[in-house]
C-alpha cells in the first residue's frame, strides 16, 4: 500500500514538474515569439515560429503535444541554430554529471573523515578549528569560492588551467568549488550524528567486548550515523546540481548549466525549458535513489510491509 | 561569535549611513582611474569604468537588503497562509497544497528562480518576483508541520469547543505560537535571499547596469581578475562577512527565543 502511495506521489511530482516547465514559456510578458526573435524579423518568420512552437493552439492541446513529444525523446529544437535540443543535451549532460560526481566524491572524501575526526576530538581545539573552517566554507557561495580558487591555483600559483575543458586537470577547480561547499555541510552533519550515537549503550557494549577503537567507530557507530548523512547527501545533490549552473559559467565548463545560461542570454526559451526540465528530473531521481539507499542502510525502514 | 556578528552588521549599517551622508556616487565614471588598486583617493580602488568600489559596495548592500527584506516579507506572508490552511484543515486541502509544494521542491536550489527570472526578463522588479514565486515553499512546509501538531493542542480544542471561529483559532491560538520559529527562519532566509539575488545578478538576470549589485560586481570582478585581483577579493570578502554575520545572528536569535529545530 505504502509502495503504491509512494509511486503515486512520485508520478504526480513528475507531472507537476512537466506542467510547470511547460508553463514557463507562457510566463514571458507579452508575446514570447516577439521576445525571442526581436523586432527586426519578418512577419512570416514570426508566424512560422509560432506555428513551430504550437503557440497558436489552445493551451491544453499544446501541453498534450509537449508531453507526447517528450515521451518520444523530442525536446524540440533551438530557435536560433535549429539543432535538435536532444543533441545539445546529449553532448552537455555527461560533462555536468562528471562534474557533479567528482564534486560528490570530494565532498564525501573530505567531509566524512573530517567529521569523524571532529567528533573524536569533540571539545578540543582541533574540533573548534574544523568547526570554524566549515562554517566559513559553507558561507561561501560558488560564485565567490570559485573565483578565489581560480585566483590562487590558476592565476597566482599557475598549477591548474583557469577555465575551459581542453585539459584533463581543468575539472579540478570547478569540482573543488562544488565539493568543498558540500564537504563543509557533511563535516558538521557527520560530527553531530556520530556524537549522538557514540553515547549509546551498544557502543559501550562494543567497547566492553574489547573491540579496537577503529572497529567500534567504523563498523558500529558510523553505520548508524550514516542514516542522516544519506538524507543530507540526497538533499545536497540539489544544491550541487543548481550550483553547477554558476560554477560551469565561471569556469567555462560546457555542461548543461552553462547551456542553460547561454540559452537565457540568447532568449532561446525552448532550450531553457529543456535544461530546467532535465536538471529537475535528475534531482527527483536522485531523491528517489536516496529513499531506496536509506531503506538499504536502515533495516528498520521498510516501505512494503 | 555573537559579538562578531553584531560588529559586522553594525559596521555595514554605519558604512551605508556614512556613504549616504558623504553622498558617495556609485555611478560616477573616472576613465583616468580604471581598475586602480586601493589608494588615498579611492579607498578600495575602482572598477572597470573607474567607478569607486566603496560607493558601489555600499549602494549594493542597500539594494541587497531591500530585496532580501521585501522577498522575505512577501514569501513569509504567502507561505505561512498556505501552511496554516493546509495544517488546519488537513485532509484533501492539505494533500493538494502539499502536492504543489512538492512540485516546487522538485526544482533544486535556485534553479526555478533562474527559470522564472529568465522568462520574466532582467530587472529589479522581475528579480523580486522570481524570488517570491519560489521562496514561499519552505515557509509553507514549516508552518504546516507546526500547525498540524498545534491543531490538536488542548488550548486550541478548548477554544474551538467554546465556539471560536476558524480565523480566530488560526490567528489567535495557533499563529502566535509559531512566531518565534518564523522569526528565526526569516533571519536565515535573509541570508539565502541575498545569496540568491547575488547569484541571479551574477548570471546577468538581476539588477542591471549601471545600478550597483554585489552579484554583478563579482561578475565584472571575475572578468578582470588577472589585472585587478583586489576587486574580486573585496567584493567576495564583503559578501561572505555579511552572510556569515546574518547566519550567526540567526543562531543567536534561535538561542534567545529557544526554538528547537530538528535539522
Amino acid at each position: 500500500m505504502q509502495m503504491i502511495k509512494k509511486a503515486f506521489g512520485f508520478c504526480s511530482v513528475i507531472f507537476g514538474v512537466l506542467l510547470l516547465t511547460f508553463l514557463l514559456i507562457h510566463l514571458v510578458p507579452g508575446d514570447p515569439v516577439e521576445v525571442m526573435l526581436g523586432e527586426s524579423v519578418s512577419v512570416a518568420d514570426r508566424v512560422q515560429l509560432r506555428a513551430d512552437l504550437g503557440l497558436d493552439r489552445p493551451l491544453i492541446q499544446q501541453f498534450g503535444t509537449y508531453l507526447a513529444n517528450l515521451a518520444q525523446g523530442d525536446f524540440g529544437q533551438s530557435i536560433h541554430t535549429k539543432t535538435p535540443i536532444v543533441e545539445l543535451i546529449k553532448t552537455r549532460y555527461p560533462a555536468t554529471l562528471k562534474l557533479a560526481f567528482l564534486s560528490l566524491i570530494i565532498g564525501l572524501g573530505i567531509g566524512i573523515p573530517l567529521g569523524i575526526y571532529a567528533a573524536l576530538k569533540a571539545g578540543h581545539w582541533q574540533d573548534i578549528v574544523v568547526a570554524i573552517v566549515s562554517v566559513r566554507l559553507s558561507a561561501m557561495p560558488a560564485f565567490w569560492l570559485g573565483p578565489v580558487l581560480m585566483l590562487i591555483f590558476a592565476v597566482w600559483l599557475g598549477w591548474l588551467p583557469v577555465s575551459g575543458m581542453e585539459n584533463n586537470s581543468a575539472i579540478i577547480l570547478p569540482a573543488l568549488t562544488l565539493g568543498l561547499g558540500l564537504s563543509a555541510i557533511l563535516t558538521r552533519m557527520t560530527r553531530t550524528s556520530l556524537l549522538e550515537v557514540l553515547n549509546d549503550d551498544y557502543i559501550r557494549t562494543a567497547r566492553a567486548k574489547g573491540l579496537t577503537e577503529s572497529r567500534v567507530i567504523l563498523r558500529h557507530a558510523l553505520r548508524a550515523a550514516l542514516l542522516p548523512i544519506i538524507t543530507i547527501v540526497g538533499l545536497q545533490m540539489g544544491s550541487l546540481l543548481a550550483g553547477t549552473v554558476i560554477t560551469e559559467t565561471i569556469f567555462s565548463w560546457d555542461g548543461i548549466g552553462r547551456l542553460l545560461v547561454e540559452s537565457i542570454e540568447k532568449r532561446d526559451y525552448p532550450v531553457t525549458q529543456a535544461c530546467v526540465l532535465v536538471v529537475a528530473l535528475s534531482y527527483v531521481l536522485v531523491n528517489l535513489l536516496t529513499d531506496v539507499l536509506y531503506q538499504l542502510a536502515d533495516p528498520r525502514v521498510k516501505f512494503a510491509s | 561569535m555573537k559579538k562578531f556578528a553584531l560588529i559586522i552588521l553594525g559596521f555595514w549599517l554605519f558604512s551605508v549611513a556614512a556613504g549616504r551622508l558623504l553622498e558617495l556616487n556609485p555611478t560616477a565614471i573616472d576613465l583616468n582611474a580604471i581598475l586602480s588598486a586601493p589608494n588615498a583617493h579611492f579607498l578600495l580602488g575602482t572598477d572597470d569604468l573607474g567607478r569607486s568600489i566603496v560607493a558601489r559596495l555600499l549602494r549594493g548592500v542597500e539594494v541587497s537588503f531591500m530585496v532580501a527584506i521585501t522577498v522575505t516579507c512577501v514569501t513569509m506572508a504567502i507561505g505561512v497562509l498556505v501552511g496554516l490552511v493546509a495544517g488546519f484543515y488537513g485532509g484533501r486541502v492539505d494533500q493538494i497544497l502539499m502536492q504543489v509544494t512538492d512540485v516546487f521542491l522538485a526544482f533544486p536550489g535556485i534553479l526555478l528562480a533562474i527559470a522564472f527570472a529568465a522568462v520574466l526578463g532582467p530587472g529589479l522588479g522581475n528579480l523580486i518576483l522570481a524570488l517570491c514565486l519560489t521562496g514561499w515553499v519552505s515557509y509553507a512546509r514549516l508552518t504546516r508541520g507546526q500547525t498540524l501538531s498545534l491543531r490538536n493542542r488542548q488550548h486550541v480544542q478548548a477554544a474551538e469547543s467554546l465556539g471560536a471561529g476558524v480565523t480566530r483559532l488560526i490567528f489567535r491560538h495557533i499563529l502566535p505560537l509559531l512566531l518565534s520559529i518564523l522569526v528565526v527562519e526569516a533571519t536565515y532566509s535573509l541570508a539565502s535571499v541575498m545569496i540568491a539575488e547575488a547569484s541571479l545578478s551574477f548570471l546577468g538576470l538581476g539588477i542591471q547596469a549601471p545600478n550597483a549589485s554585489w552579484g554583478a560586481m563579482l561578475r565584472d570582478a571575475v572578468r578582470y581578475m588577472l589585472v585587478a585581483p583586489h576587486y574580486v577579493l573585496i567584493v567576495g570578502v564583503s559578501l561572505m562577512s555579511l552572510i556569515l554575520a546574518i547566519n550567526l545572528g540567526g543562531d543567536a536569535l534561535r538561542d534567545i527565543l529557544d526554538v528547537k529545530t530538528d535539522d
